[in-house]
């Protein structure tokens, strides 16, 4: 008998579960959109290669076009309309705010997914392509707006707002790296 | 996109024996490039054996030196590591160099191996391609091809492969294990990508039905000394038109340890052993690296649009192994 081609999944979005029968091809981006309701993650390329889709996975940023849904089952899913705390803007939402890092606003969710990735893996030690010295006891590179840019290359702006892009994430890791000191964290 | 049952493979042999039921049948890791190719109808698998919950997920030191890496470990994970940092740090760089944050944080070190060419009339199911449908014709030949190969290409296909991080793995003699329904194997990643001959659809070396459970990269004290650098379009986020993997031992300026691969400019990674067999017991001196990249270059073959590459690689040769040199006298 052929397998199945269409499943019941359970995804875990921003803390919720949903159960919902999915097509095997659809893909998380399209399950998120056109099945949840949840518009927030955009639609660009569907090919991976602009970065408006991105979401995160487990804590780690991915491109939600490429993303078959049936696979992300079990997966711990933030959308960015999980991204802020009720009413409380995340941090990299307010740099966003605060520097202009958007024109049109339709690559905004994926870039803010992205950065929230991006100030997580250079807080963990992860080096770059840009990186010089990539060894470990070299330490960690200082989030110099060389490191910013390449780490968010992922990330493609038709507007063109890359300058305060750039601006706001450096703000938003600054904030954390300071709020991180003041809890001890 | 065709449509396909999903499998959630819990164990290897679990895993194998579903790739080796179903000739139509594909592993599923990160998806970074099969979904990709689902989407445009170059690959219509039948089912999907998803293999990321696999235990093959770690890198592991090995007693004497070397690395054991796991197939479903993803590219960021590899490149973050910190013993392919401080041991294989051309590998680390290699990693990072290609792609996405996004896309590395997804894709797997079998999936990398796998990965298809981008060649565009590869990916284009309205344009004859002896890779997708043999016999069919190289529209590339007479066509768009400032980005394919120069090396160990044929007059049945001039496509590249697209790996940054099989070339730095090239470099350190890795090795591919594998399982299939009758046990496990493995493959020298010399060996693993088939000339393109007249088969370019006949990619690998690996036996149908087989899963990649992971790569060995043996001990070499000399690719602690090591560098990756992609020459591409773009400052970031392009495919290399140029690349090198390079490690030199270098002791009172006489070269007693070199290896060099190319990416972007053959049907698969290149180890440069002509240029390798140069330069070893000789000076490290940049005539002698010139000298060296020019034998390895001598058989190059190149088109209308893609000359530049030979002075390119014979460029990045002079300048990473100079570097290395340098860093080597402090």
């Amino acid at each position: 008998m052929a397998p199945s081609t269409s499943s019941a999944i359970t995804l875990n979005i921003n803390g919720e579960k949903h159960t919902l029968p999915v097509d095997h091809r659809t893909t998380l981006l399209d399950a998120l959109r056109e099945h949840l309701d949840l518009t927030g993650t955009k639609k660009g390329c569907d090919q991976g290669q602009c970065g408006a889709c991105t979401v995160l996975l487990d804590g780690r940023r991915a491109v939600s076009c490429l993303q078959l849904a049936v696979a992300a089952e079990g997966r711990v899913i933030t959308t960015i309309e999980g991204v802020a705390d009720g009413e409380r803007l995340h941090p990299v939402q307010q740099a966003f705010l605060d520097l202009d890092g958007y024109q049109c606003g339709y690559c905004t969710p994926g870039q803010i997914c992205s950065a929230l990735g991006v100030i997580e893996e250079h807080a963990a030690g992860w080096p770059s392509a840009v990186t010089d010295d990539v060894r470990p006891e070299a330490g960690p590179p200082p989030l110099t707006a060389e490191e910013i840019r390449e780490r968010m290359s992922g990330n493609l702006c038709r507007c063109g707002a890359y300058v305060s892009i750039v601006q706001a994430v450096a703000q938003a890791a600054q904030t954390q790296m300071a709020d991180a000191e003041e809890t001890g964290a | 996109m065709r449509e396909f049952g999903y499998e959630r493979a819990v164990d290897v042999s679990g895993a194998v024996a579903l790739l080796g039921a179903d000739p139509d049948a594909r592993c599923l890791g990160g998806g970074t490039n099969l979904v990709d190719l689902m989407k445009s109808g170059v690959e219509r698998p039948a089912l999907l054996v998803d293999v990321r919950e696999l235990p093959l997920d770690r890198v592991e030191s090995m007693k004497g030196g070397g690395l054991r890496i796991g197939a479903t470990v993803t590219n960021s994970d590899l490149a973050a590591h910190p013993e392919v940092r401080r041991h294989y740090p051309a590998l680390t760089q290699a990693v990072l160099a290609g792609a996405s944050g996004q896309l590395r944080n997804m894709a797997t070190v079998g999936g990398n191996l796998l990965q298809r060419t981008r060649c565009g009339y590869f990916t284009d199911l309205a344009k004859p391609c002896n890779k997708r449908v043999p016999g069919s014709g190289c529209p590339a030949v007479e066509g768009e091809h400032h980005n394919h190969a120069v090396l160990g290409a044929s007059a049945h296909c001039v496509a590249t492969h697209p790996s940054d991080m099989a070339v730095a793995l090239t470099a350190f003699d890795a090795v591919v294990r594998y399982e299939t329904v009758d046990g496990p194997g493995e493959l020298p990643l010399a060996e693993f990508y088939l000339p393109v001959g007249d088969t370019p659809h006949a990619e690998t070396a690996l036996p149908p039905g087989a899963l990649i459970t992971g790569v060995t990269l043996p001990a070499a004290p000399v690719a602690a000394h090591s560098r990756y650098r992609k020459v591409r379009e773009r400052a970031s986020y392009a495919f290399a038109i140029g690349s090198i993997a390079a490690a030199l031992d270098v002791q009172d300026g006489v070269v007693r340890e070199v290896r060099l691969a190319f990416g972007a400019v053959a049907s698969r990674p290149w180890r440069a052993r002509a240029a390798e067999r140069e330069l070893t017991g000789g000076p490290a001196s940049a005539e002698a690296f010139a000298a060296a990249a020019d034998a390895e270059l001598a058989a190059a073959k190149t088109l209308p649009h893609n000359g530049y590459k030979v002075p390119l690689m014979r460029n990045l040769v002079v300048a990473t192994l100079t570097e290395l040199a340098a860093e080597a006298a402090r």
